[in-house]
């Protein structure tokens, strides 16, 4: 007994230890960064789910939340550019029992990759999709993104962006998707719970996570590490049931929160049973 | 149609090529495919749609041919055989994922129905032309195996031996057929189950699965391969990675990474290549040639006997890995050699390659949009040598 509990002390470990590759450990993001939290909210949900370890399937694109698949001891694929989604869909289309989670960034799910995410969402392909929103292409030094505001200082617009960032989870709801939600890295309880649900839920599910990247976007855009915080503290509304068409994305005034959608459809391999294999 | 035992469907049929192929891969064991439509593969995407459920298998018309490739990588990894068709566009945009397949060695099969490039082309009519893309198309250096079948009945057997490649090496494995085979319709014999010989991947044989490493070769050059759900925790990634699967960006990880994925297919060379010899005993004129133009060759060397010419026919049935020792050992003894191929010289420069100047090679090809007739290889062979 003492003899464990000295050694215990020694190794101090970590709840998430069991769901970790700590071969991998350090890893790869910036002092500040979001994505850590938001992998933890992630492998906290799995770690709490009904659904046996083994069949949990963890799928990323290319990138710094990319990466993410290369530090959960689970079956974790990482793929090409913008490509997690379809492999994902093929993943579990040929093997059912598989809890599939593709777990990416902004620039890899959405301007890539934004043609699979509408389809599978579309088609209602039975998996969950974490987007981790930094605002930017954080790999490659902070470019400009499909979800970089209007006017944001990045390192193809230093001037400021000419363009509209996408709506992600209005994208979702008009594309299909059956559960929709958006969270922040601060509100790591309402992102795991929502995680959660997700994952035991049938269908295609996605959260957007918002998250700072001090390093590549925030230097760019006078936001200092605890800005980007304060502002996920003051200026978020949660509006739980809320319709997607009424979020509020612009962090200049208040950003909307919450699960906005949770309904059921059938999802595509029920479809595809009950039409296609009718004989 | 009723499927027969096992999705095989014994018996004799007239149909297409691209169905042909639909009911080789069947007859494999494929169980998940997914498509994009393009002339003039659309066939083989139909017939799965329609075979697929009837088998327990999975159709799916994805978005584009990059999500279909996409999906097919993920399908093989949950375990099961799975394949995608398409044509010269598509071919181009799943470059990217099949070199994606080529670094994470995963096993799958995809049919290039080839019809006349450079962009939109020919779609409606057959040409050659992406074999060098078949071998050089996604980045990196890497090996690939792509065969080339001949006739319906041939685009059946062959698209049984891609998925026993693929599963054998874990490799995406290519079939390079064309317009004129995926179009035509001829006899087909489909065999009994029992009668056709099914390899399937590696799998890891006990010991602990902590400690187990994904790419670790086993003695043919191939590592074992569990499926997502085994419970082996295992990291497959596109980056250069190390036996443990994991990223590993150092100059020995690369080195390693790729005498892998080349050694696999260069050490296993004699199990790989196939070729078919015509009248090759005593022949001093050798075509070489591959696919549709294999029938215009084998009509050429008839031709060219009846003048007195002593015309033999290689036929590349694996065309990558290219033949090299063959062709080499061929030089050695003959006065020449005609490539026959529906480009502009692709095939032709490998052919050249391997000769090394110890006999003329000459090349009769076109680019695209019809057949090449025997006469036309005939007469050119009259008049070289």
């Amino acid at each position: 007994m003492k003899k464990n509990l000295k050694k215990s002390n020694k190794e101090p470990g970590h709840p998430l230890d069991s769901l970790l590759r700590k071969s991998r450990i350090p890893h790869i993001w910036c002092p500040g960064c979001g994505i850590g939290t938001a992998f933890a909210s992630c492998l906290t949900a799995i770690k709490g789910s009904d659904t046996n370890l083994e069949n949990f399937v963890m799928v990323s694109g290319i990138g710094c939340t990319g990466r993410a698949a290369g530090y959960a001891k689970l079956d974790s694929f990482h793929t090409t550019h913008g490509r997690a989604i379809p492999f994902a869909t093929g993943m579990k289309l040929a093997n059912s029992e598989l809890n599939v989670v593709v777990f990416s960034g902004d620039g890899d799910l959405f301007a890539i990759g934004g043609n699979h995410f509408i389809h599978a969402a579309r088609r209602n392909a039975d998996i969950t999709v974490i987007c981790v929103n930094n605002l930017n292409y954080g790999m490659t030094g902070g470019q400009v993104a499909a979800t970089t505001p209007y006017k944001a200082k990045t390192t193809t617009t230093t001037m400021g962006n000419p363009e509209t960032p996408f709506n992600l989870p209005l994208l979702a709801f008009a594309s299909g998707a059956t559960f929709v939600a958006r969270w922040t890295i601060l509100h790591t309880r309402d992102l795991t719970e929502s995680i959660e649900q997700a994952l035991s839920k049938k269908g295609f599910s996605f959260i957007e996570v918002l998250s700072p990247c001090p390093v590549n976007y925030g230097r760019r855009n006078k936001q200092k590490n605890l800005d980007v915080l304060n502002i996920y503290r003051e200026n978020t509304i949660i509006k739980n049931g809320i319709n997607p068409t009424e979020i509020e994305t612009d962090s200049e005034k208040t950003i909307t929160l919450g699960n906005f959608i949770d309904s059921d459809r059938l999802t595509y391999m029920e479809r595809y049973n009950k039409i296609c294999r009718q004989d | 149609m009723k499927p027969g035992s096992g999705g095989v469907l014994t018996g004799e049929h007239y149909i297409t090529g691209d169905v042909a192929c639909a009911e080789g891969a069947l007859a494999a064991g494929c169980r998940f495919f997914g498509g994009y439509p393009i002339t003039p593969a659309t066939e083989v995407s139909e017939h799965m749609s329609s075979r697929l459920p009837m088998v327990g298998g999975t159709f799916i018309q994805m978005e584009d041919e990059i999500a279909a490739m996409a999906s097919i990588l993920g399908a093989s990894w949950a375990g099961v055989k799975s394949m995608t068709a398409t044509s010269g566009p598509g071919f181009s945009l799943m470059m990217e994922n099949i070199g994606l397949g080529i670094c994470t060695e995963t096993p799958c099969v995809i049919v290039n129905v080839q019809r006349g490039g450079p962009s939109t082309g020919l779609p409606t009519q057959a040409a050659q032309g992406d074999m060098m893309q078949a071998r050089w198309g996604s980045h990196g250096h890497y090996e690939i195996i792509a065969l080339s079948p001949s006739s319906p009945q041939d685009i059946f057997y062959q698209t049984i031996l891609a998925f026993n490649y693929s599963e054998k090496y874990r490799i995406p494995v290519l079939i390079m057929t064309d317009e004129i085979i995926g179009h035509m319709s001829e006899k087909v014999i489909i065999p009994d189950a029992c009668e056709i010989k099914l390899v399937s991947r590696p799998k890891p044989k006990g010991g602990r699965k902590d400690r187990f490493k994904p790419f670790e070769p086993g003695p043919n050059g191939v590592a074992p391969m569990p499926s997502a759900g085994e419970g082996y925790n295992m990291h497959i990634t596109g980056l250069t990675h190390s036996e443990n699967g994991y990223p590993d960006m150092s100059v020995d990880a690369q080195e390693e990474m790729l005498s892998r994925i080349t050694g696999k297919i260069h050490n296993n060379l004699d199990d790989i290549i196939k070729t078919e010899s015509y009248c090759l005993d005593d022949a001093e004129i050798v075509i070489i040639s591959y696919g549709i133009s294999a029938r215009t060759s084998f009509a050429a060397v008839d031709q060219a006997r009846k003048y007195g010419i002593k015309a033999g026919f290689l036929r590349l049935i694996t065309v990558w890995p290219f033949p090299e020792d063959i062709i080499r050992r061929m030089a050695e003894r003959v006065k020449g050699f005609v490539t026959v191929e529906i480009n502009l010289g692709q095939i032709h420069l490998e052919v050249q390659r391997c000769i090394e100047g110890k006999a003329p090679a000459i090349l009769v090809g076109h680019p695209g949009g019809t057949i090449i007739a025997p006469d036309f290889v005939t007469k050119a062979l009259m008049e070289a040598f």
